[in-house]
């Protein structure tokens, strides 16, 4: 990037640097805590442009370098002050096929807003609300600001799973002129952006608009096939015609903790907590069907402190729990979830028990959960995440009375398509091998990312992988028909 | 969407689906099952496959109505679609050859345990069935049974067809004569506990495929783990067949229980106005039917 762009900001450099950062419009915690209308309602235009108004135009900008899909941040911006809100929206997705996504979920406290010069002394642009503003305003006008696909290629490349990762490669690849084929397991397409996140934090209509723009590019989409059951890939590759996969299937298998009475009707994996109520719409019964364990007017536990802990415990809350409350072995300092989500819920009124571990569930005569019974910790030494680990602090166990245990303690490798794929290598804790550099897998013209090669990570950190291996797919697919030495050489670049 | 393309009542309140679904059609072994669910709002059940036709793309469910997702679904005609039906799922049943091996069902389990039999069969081992209903009138599949087995036996709560009696009562005569050695049982939770109580002290392998509550049927949400030797199992993926003598029937039974309440809360709905609910699931397929119209693409 250039230092002389012609800028739209009409203020000099230290009068925007004196610019408060806008806040942006909430629902009442009060009122949000009842209900599952989302939280944040978004910057109105003016508010947008006055928010980049403060961004100073920095010659190396550290909010795109701290962006895992390089959004250029500074270029969206202008054209924001520009007034073209459509030519910023296009602009995003010449790098992220799902702005109004990422612009809600992305940790941006440690990406982009991080990068900002600004908050070394201050408060950062508030960039996930300006990419958001974009986002919506192209929705909400009715527009699509897709960028033009290239020629198609004739090659057809098959995703697995329709989560962000692969959505994001899905965006890239029909760009370059592939055919493309989503293959989902479930009957809704978006994998945790509506099976995991809550209608809440990002409703499940802006995820349907964004799938609908790349189906309107193309994109074919398919639901209820289970790749390693339904169809293998050695099948999809072999007798489909499909010239390359991607596999982005997620992070899979939920985590239990192993301590007695976990079988008690009230124990829920977050995963089977937060898919009843957001991908079966449990919250609407009994008009819709699938039902839930009841957690009106009764005490709710959530065991972990990641987002997934967050946006179990605050849908609780929804659902009317008489008390929602966060139990973590560690400290909030060590809690993953993203900072604003732990606002969001201790604002509604979630309840946050520091240093405790659940060491037994007990349940009534019918197997109905009843209590819970937990230890006290103290931190102890740095573990392998170089976060310190707790120790269990002897005679501390107290006993409180629960009826919804809801355990978010992480999740481990689905083994699935590596039980059914001969010739893809895996990691000894049994996620797929794949190239940090190519997300080329041992099987050649099988690719993978996301969370089924690191283990349970972020939206933007899998999109990021997305977008890696369209452009490795893209080099494979070029290479086709070459050696097998070439094309070795042309997934390495 | 799946079109149904056959429907045959079975026996009261049992009725066959014969359904267009390719690919699980071409996958599926016996022991396996599909998630079913039937519009826009409706819940996800898992139902054991009791046939398939790779050739014409079908398979095969026989469901009884007993929740609000079977009656609706026992409301359906050919013509009609279900609006996702994902599988096969679960492992397949493992055939092998046991010698003489015996299959127990119980009413609509005999259309799960039809499959399996046959392929025991196959595998050349000798095959006796005992076929177990309440009364007559909910006895499924007894020809088809028959056609695959060396012995049939069928046995009725109320004496209404065949011996009067459980069929434990049966299988204890079998087992008390020598030579079994491998037992199968689907069928509700009492009848596969007492299964594995006559068969587990006389070391016999005895199998029961378990009917836990599920919702993706991937392993992904661990709803339908049951207790089998002390350590947690997911049916869907794990199962849903395991060693009887280590399933911890009270725990699957206690978690069978868990939505008693709201299943009841649905069945009132559903019965209150069934042909709404069905007019309503109509629409709702139709609708969807619509939106995935292919999208024309042009490209530079």
């Amino acid at each position: 990037m250039t230092d002389k762009v012609p800028s739209n900001n009409p203020l000099p450099n230290k009068e925007r640097a004196k610019l408060p950062r806008q806040r942006v419009p909430e629902q009442d915690p009060q009122v949000r805590a009842h209900n599952f209308c989302e939280v944040n309602l978004g910057f109105p235009a003016e508010q947008a442009r006055q928010e980049s108004l403060r961004c100073i135009e920095c010659p190396k900008p550290g909010c795109v370098a701290k962006c895992p899909v390089s959004v250029n941040v500074r270029a969206v911006i202008d054209l924001i002050l520009a007034g073209d809100y459509l030519g910023a929206a296009s602009k995003v997705r010449e790098d992220n096929a799902l702005p109004a996504i990422t612009g809600r979920v992305c940790p941006v406290e440690d990406q982009c807003e991080a990068g900002c010069v600004l908050g070394k002394k201050g408060e950062p642009v508030g960039i996930a609300y300006l990419e958001r503003f974009v986002a919506d305003w192209e929705r909400e006008t009715g527009q699509f600001g897709s960028p033009v696909s290239a020629p198609a290629t004739g090659k057809k490349v098959g995703l697995i799973g329709s989560g962000p990762a692969s959505l994001a490669c899905a965006g890239d690849l029909i760009q370059m002129g592939h055919q493309v084929h989503v293959f989902e397991a479930l009957h809704e397409l978006g994998g945790v952006l509506v099976y995991g996140i809550p209608e809440f934090r990002l409703p499940k209509e802006i995820v349907r608009h964004e799938i609908e723009v790349l189906r309107r590019r193309g994109v074919v989409f398919e639901t209820n096939v289970v790749v390693g059951k339904t169809v293998t890939i050695d099948e999809l590759m072999q007798e489909e015609g499909f010239d390359a996969i991607f596999v982005a299937t997620g992070a899979g298998l939920p985590k239990f903790l192993k301590v007695p009475g976990e079988h008690f009707n009230g124990v829920y994996s977050a995963n089977e907590f937060l898919t009843r109520v957001n991908l079966m719409r449990a919250y609407l019964f009994p008009q819709y069907d699938e039902p839930l364990y009841p957690c009106k007017d009764r005490d709710v536990i959530v065991v972990g402190g990641g987002n997934t802990a967050m946006d179990a415990v605050r849908s609780a809350l929804r659902l009317g729990a008489k008390s929602a409350s966060i139990y973590y072995r560690r400290t909030e300092k060590e809690m993953p979830a993203r900072v604003e989500e732990v606002h969001h819920a201790k604002d509604e009124g979630v309840h946050f028990e520091m240093l405790v571990n659940p060491v037994e569930f007990f349940g009534d005569e019918k197997g109905n959960l009843t209590a819970v019974k937990c230890i006290r910790q103290e931190l102890g030494e740095p573990d392998d995440s170089g976060r310190r680990s707790p120790v269990p602090i002897k005679g501390s166990e107290f006993v409180v009375p629960c009826h919804v245990a809801i355990i978010a303690a992480g999740t481990s490798a689905n083994p699935l398509i590596q039980s059914t794929t001969p010739g893809l290598a895996v990691t000894k804790r049994g996620y797929i091998s794949a190239s940090d550099d190519t997300l080329a897998t041992s099987k050649p013209g099988v690719f993978a990312g996301g969370d089924i090669v690191t283990g349970g990570a972020t939206v933007i950190l899998a999109m990021g992988a997305g977008r890696k291996a369209a452009k490795s797919i893209d080099n494979y697919l070029k290479g086709l028909g070459q050696s097998k030495e070439e094309i070795q050489e042309a997934v390495q670049i | 969407m799946f079109e149904i393309v056959e429907t045959r009542p079975l026996a009261r309140g049992i009725k066959l689906f014969v359904i267009k679904a390719p690919r699980i059609a071409r996958k599926q072994r016996p022991g396996q099952f599909v998630i079913v669910r039937l519009d826009e709002c409706g819940e996800r059940i898992p139902l054991t496959i009791a046939d398939a036709d790779p050739k014409a793309g079908t398979v095969t469910i026989v469901v009884q109505a007993i929740g609000k997702t079977t009656m609706l679904l026992s409301m359906l005609e050919a013509g009609d679609f279900i609006r996702d039906v994902v599988g096969p799922l679960g492992k397949p049943s493992e055939i092998e050859k046991f010698g003489t091996t015996v299959v127990v069902s119980g009413s609509v389990g005999t259309a799960m345990a039809y499959p399996t039999a046959r392929e025991l069969k196959r595998a050349g081992n000798k095959v006796i069935s005992i076929v177990g209903a309440r009364s007559k009138d909910l006895l499924v599949l007894e020809d088809e049974v028959r056609a695959v087995s060396d012995e049939t036996y069928v046995v009725t709560d109320d004496g209404s067809y065949g011996q009067k009696g459980l069929v434990t009562d049966k299988l204890k005569e079998l087992v008390d004569a020598g030579g079994v050695n491998y037992v199968l049982a689907i069928g509700p939770v009492p009848m596969m506990r007492a299964v594995a109580n006559l068969t587990g002290p006389k070391q016999i392998k005895t199998i029961v495929s378990l009917n836990s509550i599920m919702v993706d049927g991937t392993g992904m949400c661990g709803g339908c783990r049951v207790l089998v030797n002390n350590s947690s199992q997911f049916a869907c993926v794990d199962g849903p067949d395991f060693d009887a003598t280590q399933v911890n029937f009270e725990v699957l039974t206690q978690r069978n229980n868990m939505y008693r309440e709201q299943e009841r809360a649905s069945i009132e709905r559903l019965q209150a106005d069934p042909e709404a609910e069905l007019k309503n699931l109509r629409e709702s397929n139709r609708a969807h039917a619509c939106a995935l119209e292919p999208v024309e693409v042009s490209h530079d």
